[in-house]
């Protein structure tokens, strides 16, 4: 389909047109060396329509998500600059987003960030001066050409500007809390979402349901973590919240004489039962970006 | 002393603007003292308001707004023009606007801005805590103050952090989101989520120079000499 559409990114273009998009997270290494984001980037090579950069993952000191982004680019793939509020106040947050503007970064996820008590510099000050609906309203006042005092800038950069959203909240409150928050960050500009990790279809088909009910009808890539073990589940089920690991699939990964095989199993499974639901998918694979080819050469 | 200082009556109207009978509630200990208090100040008020249409159902002055146990006992023989009221103006620091938010079952709006402790935290602990942001938004977050409540002082909502309606940062800490969640939908107010906040001015937390002539800093400066 060709309708002369100018899009800002590949990703962009994959969601407009209907396809079914595929985004896959790589983490930056603790030091300088580039060799294992090249690496990792390379098996998503024809696979990912954006690649996603964690910025300082669960408040670990490494190296940076712009620069990250700007060596992918580089290297020819197409980045999702993620961007928490953890760390830097809005002068920084702004240069930082003119900054990947200037390295041809389109696609930026804009999401608040872990508390630095989690992290290994747990002493650190925790800045949070614009919460992620204030950094995405940033990024909407910086493509009017004004910074947020208001001054002119010379030239507006422009972006394709993602958030998160958690279909697994596990009460009332947090649930309906989730709903009213992607609403603000529509509002806000918000032109895609990727959802925190999901292990069950059903809550997550449910969670569809709503936003259709909602009337909300932005892109929704849904989130898939690559299982790796059963100590991986537990350890989710229990540190990370608005996670749930069904007992079933703890079971499959505890019993399996081959921890990769039944990975990609569940893997591939999970999404196929969800992408008649979404607009494409988003993975995460913690290190074994090397089987991400194989989960999906089993999507129908 | 906390010192305060009065919100422009612009914005006071405008967080009004979908009320027509407001009760005025007063804090008679500190701002007395910042001169943001007094029946004078909540009398003025009165006549403010109706001037602009808005009915003014009581006025009261209570010794501290600090005490819950003191607001609830003082209202008590109040409760009509309380109930005939669709929200109550308060003027008092922080901690007053959000303890009396959490006895009375109302909207409670904040008249002052809260700047500066000036040492001390009130005249009773209770389990409230204000940052003294300068800008106080407490009747847009069902009287919970989400820079004390949330550790990540978010203005649009929560992370997706929480447990069980608990604190990412901490399992035996309540999520200050679900508390303001949990405290609007009390009042019928849900959709004052929807409101986008943006971002706090800092500058309001320095005390502006006409507050630096006020008591407490005279006397600060009185026994420097
Ligand atoms: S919003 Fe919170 S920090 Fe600001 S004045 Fe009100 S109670 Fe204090
Ligand atoms: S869990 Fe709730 S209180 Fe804690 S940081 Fe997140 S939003 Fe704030």
């Amino acid at each position: 389909m060709n309708t002369g559409k100018k899009y800002l990114s590949k990703l962009e273009k994959s969601l407009d047109e209907g396809k079914f998009a595929i985004t896959c997270e790589i983490g930056p290494p603790k030091g300088a060396d580039q060799e294992e984001i090249r690496e990792a980037a390379e098996y998503l090579k024809g696979i990912a329509d954006g690649i996603n950069v964690t910025d300082l993952q669960s408040s670990v000191m490494r190296l940076g998500s712009l620069a990250t982004c700007t060596l992918l680019k580089q290297w020819g793939y197409e980045p999702v600059f993620q961007m928490t509020t953890r760390d830097r106040n809005r002068l920084a947050l702004q240069s930082d987003l003119i900054s990947a503007y200037t390295m041809g970064i389109r696609n930026v996820l804009a999401i608040t960030g872990d508390y630095t008590t989690v992290g290994d510099h747990p002493q650190a000050e925790p800045v949070y001066d614009l919460d992620s609906v204030q950094l995405l309203w940033t990024m909407k006042t910086l493509e009017e050409g004004k910074d947020l005092s208001g001054n002119d800038l010379t030239a507006a950069p422009k972006f394709f500007k993602g958030a998160v959203v958690n279909p697994g909240a596990d009460t009332e409150a947090a649930y309906e809390l989730q709903i009213i928050k992607m609403k603000k960050k529509i509002e806000q500009g918000a032109q895609f979402f990727q959802t925190q990790a999901i292990f069950d279809a059903e809550v997550f088909k449910r969670f569809m349901d709503r936003l259709e009910k909602e009337k909300i009808d932005v892109p929704v890539l849904a989130g898939v973590i690559l299982l790796k073990s059963k100590g991986m589940a537990n350890y989710m089920n229990k540190f990370v919240p608005g996670v749930f690991v069904p007992g079933p699939l703890i079971e499959k990964m505890d019993t399996t004489g081959d921890k990769v095989a039944t990975c990609i199993e569940i893997a591939s499974g999970l999404i196929n039962e969800v992408k008649p639901y979404c607009s494409g998918t988003h993975i995460q694979a913690l290190g074994w970006e090397k089987h991400i080819p194989a989960v999906f050469a089993n999507i129908k | 002393m906390i010192l305060t200082e009065f919100k422009p009556i612009e914005e006071i109207l405008e967080r009004l603007k979908e009320e027509k009978v407001v009760f005025i509630m007063g804090c008679g200990g500190c701002p007395e003292g910042a001169n943001t208090g007094g029946m004078e100040v909540l009398n003025d008020m009165k006549t403010k308001l109706e001037e602009n249409g808005i009915k003014v159902s009581g006025v009261i002055e209570i010794d501290f707004l600090c005490q819950k146990a003191l607001i609830r006992s003082r209202l008590k023989p109040r409760k009509q023009e309380i109930e005939a009221a669709d929200s109550v103006l308060v003027f008092s620091c922080g901690l007053g606007v959000q303890a009396s938010s959490a006895v009375i079952d109302k909207v409670c709006h904040p008249a002052l801005n809260t700047i500066t402790f000036g040492g001390i935290t009130g005249m009773w602990q209770g389990t409230e805590r204000c940052d003294t942001c300068g800008n106080c938004i407490l009747d847009l977050t069902g009287g919970i103050c989400p820079y004390t409540a949330c550790p990540k002082k978010l203005e649009n909502g929560p992370c997706a952090g929480q447990g069980n309606d608990m604190c990412e940062t901490d399992p035996q800490r309540d999520c200050g989101w679900v508390l303001i969640y949990k405290s609007l939908k009390r009042l019928g107010q849900l959709d004052r989520l929807m409101q986008f906040i943006p971002p706090r001015d800092y500058r309001k937390i320095l005390p502006s120079s006409e507050l630096r002539k006020t008591r407490l800093w005279a006397l600060d400066e009185e026994e420097a000499e």
